[in-house]
């Protein structure tokens, strides 16, 4: 049996990272208990300004790219971990950089471990890597079945009514298919603005756009 | 078929023509029984009754007649909602989905025997079981609170009786009084709900006590969309809020119900309505029938399936799962993931990869409304975080405006998609 998943990628393998991070032990702490050292310590670092610590002093450069909206995520903490000038020309981490992006992966693996957690603070940063929808061929054949869509309509109908009533939230039903694909590659693109919506289509495919046109210019069916 | 099939994700697109159809075996339709009729139990509910269309038998167990939804809650101590507009009724899921509602409480699971004994001495048979009973508190987690004191002290995180007594106790503080809230420690139901509240709080004040005080009292260092409430407080109830952490004391706290006193690090301090979140744990029936390990129910990622008997599913704030907030939107969601992998277990429906989301709305004041969000998909280890959104600190009024405007209308879909 063919098995297709949705699974979301781990981001490494936060053991091989813990091994990794001895590389920056000399300077960085982290865990319960870490202080700033040389370096400042990495709790709670997702998420979190560039030089934003109160109690430790960072280099002007630093500073000044917090300043300039510098957020440490998984794309910037990586940027920062390959080469640290690249990112910020004149930091005071004079570390040649890791080239190896794996390992760079298991040690943000291992970073991720140490700050807020999504299910508490649902704005923390990711803790996986989306898989694009990788569909197998049999799926795929089944295009525009509106049995898909109506599987995939109950995303939608949390927040939109399936009866067409629209209060504070636009009906989606009876939409002719075209606009309906239109709208939400839009937001897929993100040309449309809604951050919901943007969320949401962009993890649909084609195919499953085209399932949830079909299903909604007649839901009754 | 055999009820344990894991691998049910992969039910191919050649299965698939056997639609919905009753067990091949030819036997009796298979029964799901679902113990709880809130955002995950009424939702599973329905999506399994709705689209099995009439080859599973649905049992919910609910003591309640009348579901009032946390969701909103907040809104009704603001004078933003009454009271009526959150009570939700079972009738339609028994008249126009066929599902027997039972009005009782699940005491226990005979998990060998496949067995649900109800408090009014009945025994319910399954095939596959859905627990979703919400939360429970932790006995002793505030010295000096328990459930007797919770007339005193309301609690509110269960709706109905004790969000009406909140509200009336605030209505009713003496002028210039202090308003307590002791917030729970992580992890617990609405990240974002305690500090709702005190925005709804803060907003009566300043319609009707404008020199009361409210004091938050908070074992975390950092809480859900703090920049956004803290931005709003000052914007709206400029010097009407202190938050201890901490560091002040905030996560070493007493109360005394019969003297109406705060304990912080020690030193007393009277107040004059005090609001006890407790630390939560899984609901009771959890941990009744042996699926928890510490406070909560611990599930398989991708089709809800407790860890520890693969024909129990378990939904929504019982559960532990990864990185999915406690949420009405998180149970709601998975429950569809439930319904569609029970369908495939029980019956060869067509199944699909789980599609795991979550927005959560908050008022701060007048239309003043703000959003954070995500999207999750599951790993083998947890349901995991993998893109989010969050409103911004210093978006104009229109777009607040269209925010709260959209959580009423998310208010309205989840609730017809909840109860039909
Ligand atoms: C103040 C507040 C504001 C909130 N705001 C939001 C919001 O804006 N958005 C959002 O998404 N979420 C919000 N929530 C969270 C939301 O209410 C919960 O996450 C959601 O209700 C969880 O669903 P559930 O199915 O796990 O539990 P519940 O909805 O609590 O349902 C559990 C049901 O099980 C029943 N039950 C329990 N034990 C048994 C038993 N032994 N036998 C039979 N029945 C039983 C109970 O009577 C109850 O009806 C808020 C919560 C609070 C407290």
């Amino acid at each position: 049996m063919s098995v297709t998943t949705a699974a979301g990628e781990e981001i490494g393998d936060p053991e091989a990272g813990r091994e990794a991070f001895k590389e920056c032990a000399a300077c960085h702490e982290i865990g319960a208990g870490a202080e700033n050292g040389i370096g400042p310590h990495l709790n709670l670092i997702f998420g979190r300004q560039a030089g934003s610590l109160e109690d430790y002093v960072y280099s002007p450069s630093l500073k000044r790219m917090g300043a300039n909206g510098l957020v440490w995520d998984l794309r910037t903490l990586d940027a920062y971990i390959e080469n640290p000038q690249s990112l910020v020309s004149g930091t005071r981490m004079s570390y040649p950089g890791m080239g190896d992006p794996d390992r760079r992966a298991d040690l943000l693996a291992y970073l991720r471990k140490f700050s807020a957690d999504p299910a508490n603070i649902p704005e923390a940063a990711p803790t996986a890597l989306p898989t694009k929808p990788d569909l197998d061929p049999e799926i795929l054949a089944i295009e525009g079945d509106p049995a898909y869509g109506a599987y995939l309509s109950s995303e939608c109908t949390t927040c939109h009514r399936r009866d067409g009533s629209d209060e504070g939230i636009p009906s989606i039903t009876h939409w002719p298919e075209e606009d309906f694909v239109a709208a939400m590659h839009a937001y897929k693109q993100k040309l449309r603005p809604h951050p919901v919506m943007q969320m949401i289509a962009g993890r649909l495919s084609d195919e499953e756009i085209a399932a949830l046109a079909a299903y909604f210019a007649n839901p009754e069916q | 078929m055999s009820l344990n099939r894991r691998d049910f994700l992969g039910a191919s697109a050649a299965a698939a023509v056997m639609m919905a159809a009753p067990r091949v075996n030819g036997q009796a339709r298979p029964h799901v029984v679902v113990v709880g009729g809130g955002a995950g139990g009424a939702t599973a509910a329905r999506y399994i009754a709705k689209d099995s269309k009439g080859a599973i038998d649905v049992t919910l167990i609910e003591p309640t007649r009348t579901y009032y939804t946390c969701f909103f809650s907040n809104l009704y101590i603001g004078d933003f909602r009454t009271l009526d507009s959150l009570a939700h009724s079972y009738g339609t899921l028994a008249s126009e989905y066929g599902i027997n509602v039972v009005h009782d409480w699940a005491t226990g699971v005979d998990r060998d025997a496949k067995e649900v004994a109800l408090a009014g001495g009945g025994r319910v048979g399954y095939d596959a079981l859905v627990l979703s009973p919400g939360i429970d508190f932790v006995e002793g987690s505030v010295p000096g609170w328990d459930i007797t004191a919770q007339n005193k002290m309301p609690h509110s995180y269960k709706a109905g009786s004790q969000t009406e007594l909140l509200k009336a106790q605030v209505l009713s503080m003496r002028e210039g009084g202090v308003y307590c809230m002791v917030a729970p420690p992580n992890p617990y139901r609405c990240p974002p709900g305690p500090y709702e509240r005190v925005s709804m709080v803060a907003h009566q004040f300043k319609q009707n006590n404008p020199t009361a005080t409210i004091l938050i009292l908070d074992p975390k260092p950092k809480f859900s969309k703090q920049a956004l409430f803290e931005e709003g407080w000052q914007k709206h109830y400029p010097g009407m809020i202190q938050r201890l952490g901490p560091d002040f004391g905030g996560g070493n706290v007493e109360v005394r119900p019969d003297s109406m006193e705060v304990v912080i690090d020690g030193s007393p301090e009277k107040v004059d309505v005090c609001n006890v979140i407790p630390a939560q744990k899984a609901g009771r029936i959890c941990h009744e029938a042996g699926l928890t390990e510490g406070n909560w129910a611990p599930v398989v990622p991708a089709t809800m399936q407790s860890r520890m008997d693969e024909n129990v599913y378990i939904l929504g704030d019982a559960t532990s799962q990864g990185d999915m907030p406690k949420s009405g939107y998180s149970a709601n969601s998975q429950a569809k993931a439930a319904a569609m992998a029970i369908r495939g277990a029980l019956t060869d429906a067509r199944t699909f990869p789980p599609r795991y989301s979550n927005t959560c709305w908050s008022l701060i004041a007048p239309e003043d409304g703000v959003k954070v969000g995500a999207s999750y998909e599951p790993t083998e280890e947890k349901i995991a975080k993998t893109d989010g959104f969050i409103s911004a600190t210093g978006e104009d009024a229109a777009q607040r405006k269209a925010t709260y405007e959209e959580s009423l209308g998310w208010y309205s879909g989840i609730t017809s998609d909840m109860f039909g």
